[in-house]
């Protein structure tokens, strides 16, 4: 091949080698929602403010008196990021017109869990996309809340044992209910970006940041993040499974763009769920049954997403 | 030539009126009764254009001062409201802003707490919130009101301070009730409380981690270093009061005297019972009673020094609380008990529950409270226990 040829195929995907989020942090071997962060961090470059919620992440990464951002980034509390983000964007919106500050055009964004997003801090969000500040909001979906040890969320899925969601001896499959799908409310907000991402796909994962970041208004992005620790698998199929779950369309990834729905990656034929659960601990429980009952959900979800896709 | 002028306002617009000359950037605030004419008035000026700010209005008190939080560790001059309800529900979020050093301004306009559901004036409100590490000053009229919002983002703002301040107004009494109220020239108000920096400010060119996580090598550290600038705050409080006097002409102080000269029974108020209290004074003087009052201005971080030094000759002090800490009789009077007995164990102190959920407490209650108190000492001599009273409740 060409060398310009070469660079061509080289030159888009060429990320940046500042880590942002740096080494050092306390994450678990093999943790997901650090290897996203890592990703989101590299997109989102210098000119950023981060909005961090309690949860894993703000505690691996920020045990005082030590810091592994490298940009300005603030905690403080569990369920009230989407309040703390509009503070900040509108303080800045207000000083610049006021002739206080220059507009140097940062980045606002809003950091949480699936617990953070989709349970507690689901009202501060909503308020804040529908008030239409300017901002991308990034969901580390690691289907539970793994900070307090594995309890379930309205995000953990169907048949996956928690510690709040047990298997025992009456109740069989551990988490009784479906997720829920987060990525559709923010939809439904009308707001002008929505996106899925997983870091075993990680130039999709920044395109989209970068995506997020320059759309004026809110932007959601719901990340698909791995934790070998509650999830009880093995640390160094983290990246797999992020590609799996998306293989098997238990997770598709898709953007939303002012309400258009496009699939970032389609599969003439998703791989059996069962490739999938079967790799995890949290399913090893799943009789025959209740994995088929899994594989049809998803079948069915899936088709309501291409119809969506096609019907624009 | 400065122009300042008298106008009728009820104490929420005077509070709007401050807030305006103190030229806030960001304004976040949820409606509550009696906090809403706050907000309304704040929504108008900068719909006319009279005031430049962004106002969020959020989905909840708790956004509220989280969108606070956010505007202030951003550098913005900031403003909220509550009450009841509202201040309960943004709970969690208020001790945020009193660690990380952001100094928001907030005014509450008390409120008792439901159940039953009660929009009337008490200060169970203020009680929840004893703990939260602001500085908490209590306005008696709509004067006040605006003087001590004025002074408060002087007081927060400065980068000895740098803590939030909670204006306490009592609902309606002061909310709804409209006085004249002297106003400014705007351009004193901007040279008293000028344009600040916010030293550690949420900025890409010089990036700081705000709200790590402290484990318990370092926890009791922070905390510490938290309560000793706290204590600081006290002379830097009387200071811009002082100041405020000597370019408005009324100043302030922690711990406020009425009547006090050579009084042996005092009685003791917080927020707008104190005038009432004042004419009660009145009336038992001419009686020949040697009755005085100490009003508390400056609730935290609480005025030991000027307090003791205030009752330090009296014999009887009557205390009025208009909350109830259940099972426990009143708040600020177990907080006066545990102020004074160090130094004055001596001293008689008798305390009373009053004015609970709006109701009235006429001139006649401050009255019966003092005569009361006197039977009560006597009834302790001979034995009997001396638990809190209720006044003013049908059987
Ligand atoms: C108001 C409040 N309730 C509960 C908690 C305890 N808590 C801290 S983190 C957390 C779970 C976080 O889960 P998630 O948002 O999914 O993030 P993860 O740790 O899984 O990344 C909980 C329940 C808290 N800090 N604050
Ligand atoms: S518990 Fe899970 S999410 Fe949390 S740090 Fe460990 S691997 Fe990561
Ligand atoms: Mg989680």
């Amino acid at each position: 091949m060409a060398q310009e040829q070469e660079e061509k195929l080289f030159l888009p995907r060429f990320i940046t080698t500042d880590e942002n989020f740096a080494p050092g942090h306390r994450a678990c071997i093999g943790c997901g929602e650090a290897l996203a962060v890592r990703h989101v961090c590299k997109a989102l470059g210098n000119n950023v403010i981060i909005v961090n919620a309690t949860g894993c992440i703000e505690i691996f990464s920020s045990l005082l008196p030590l810091t592994s951002w490298r940009v300005p980034w603030i905690h403080t509390l569990f369920e009230n990021v989407g309040a703390v983000v509009s503070g900040i964007e509108s303080a800045y919106k207000a000083r610049i017109r006021k002739g206080k500050i220059e507009d140097r055009g940062v980045v606002f964004v809003g950091f949480a869990g699936d617990g953070g997003t989709s349970d507690i801090g689901l009202q501060a969000l909503s308020g804040a996309m529908e008030r239409g500040h300017n901002f991308l909001y990034c969901c580390f979906d690691n289907e539970a809340y793994m900070n307090t040890g594995i309890q379930r969320s309205s995000s953990t899925p169907y048949g996956a044992w928690t510690t709040t969601a047990p298997v025992g001896k009456k109740s069989i499959v551990g988490q009784m209910t479906w997720k829920k799908n987060m990525p559709e409310i923010a939809v439904a907000h009308r707001i002008p970006y929505v996106a899925t991402a997983s870091p075993s796909f990680p130039f999709d994962l920044m395109d989209k940041v970068k995506r997020g970041m320059e759309i004026e208004g809110p932007a959601y992005l719901h990340i698909f993040s791995v934790c070998p620790t509650g999830w009880r698998c093995p640390p160094e199929i983290t990246v797999e499974i992020g590609r799996l779950v998306v293989e098997t369309g238990i997770f598709p990834l898709y953007e939303v763009i002012n309400g258009e729905y496009h699939l970032s990656v389609d599969f003439p034929e998703l791989k059996p769920v069962r490739e999938y659960l079967k790799k995890q601990g949290r399913f090893r429980h799943l009789t025959e049954k209740d994995i088929e009952r899994i594989q049809a959900r998803v079948e069915e979800e899936y088709q309501r997403l291409k119809e969506k896709v096609g019907g624009k | 030539m400065t122009k300042r002028r008298i106008v009728g306002l009820e104490g929420s617009f005077a509070i709007a009126e401050a807030v305006r000359m103190a030229n806030v950037d960001v304004i976040s605030a949820y409606p509550i009764t009696p906090q809403t004419h706050i907000v309304e008035r704040l929504a108008e000026m900068i719909a006319d254009g009279e005031l430049d700010a962004e106002f969020i209005c959020v989905e909840s008190e708790h956004s509220a001062m989280s969108a606070c939080v956010g505007a202030s560790a951003a550098g913005a001059r900031v403003f909220t409201c509550s009450a009841s309800q509202g201040l309960e529900l943004m709970h969690e979020v208020l001790y945020i802003p009193s660690s990380m050093r952001l100094p928001i301004v907030a005014v509450a306009a008390n409120r008792a707490l439901s159940a039953p559901l009660s929009v009337w004036c008490d200060h169970s409100d203020v009680m929840a919130i004893r703990d939260i590490g602001w500085i908490q000053i209590f306005a008696e009229n709509n004067q006040q009101a605006f003087d001590l919002t004025v002074c408060a983002y002087r007081i927060a703002e400065d980068k000895e301070v740098l803590f939030p301040a909670m204006v306490h107004m009592d609902g309606f009494y002061l909310s709804h009730v409209t006085e004249g109220v002297m106003l400014p020239d705007e351009e004193e108000v901007a040279q008293f409380i000028p344009d600040y920096e916010y030293p550690f400010v949420l900025d890409p060119d010089n990036p700081v981690s705000m709200g790590c996580y402290g484990p318990p090598f370092i926890y009791p550290e922070a905390k510490k270093a938290q309560e000793v600038d706290f204590e600081k705050t006290k002379p830097k409080i009387q200071e811009v009061w002082n100041e405020f006097g000597d370019t408005f002409g009324r100043s302030y102080s922690p711990v406020e005297e009425y009547q006090m000269e050579d009084a042996s029974i005092a009685l003791l108020t917080m927020g707008s019972s104190g005038e009432t209290a004042m004419l009660a004074a009145d009336e038992m003087r001419a009686e020949g009673r040697e009755v005085g009052l100490v009003r508390l201005r400056l609730w935290r971080p609480f005025p030991f020094k000027e307090f003791r030094e205030a009752v330090k000759d009296v014999e009887l002090l009557v205390v009025l609380d208009r909350a109830l800490s259940f099972g426990m009789g009143g708040p600020v009077c177990s907080e006066v008990k545990s102020a004074l007995y160090e130094k004055r164990k001596e001293l008689n102190i008798v305390g009373f529950i009053g004015g609970l959920g709006g109701r009235d407490i006429p001139i006649d209650g401050f009255k019966y409270m003092v005569n009361r108190a006197v039977e009560r000492v006597k009834a302790a001599e001979w034995g009997e226990e001396m638990g809190p009273e209720m006044i003013g409740v049908r059987e």
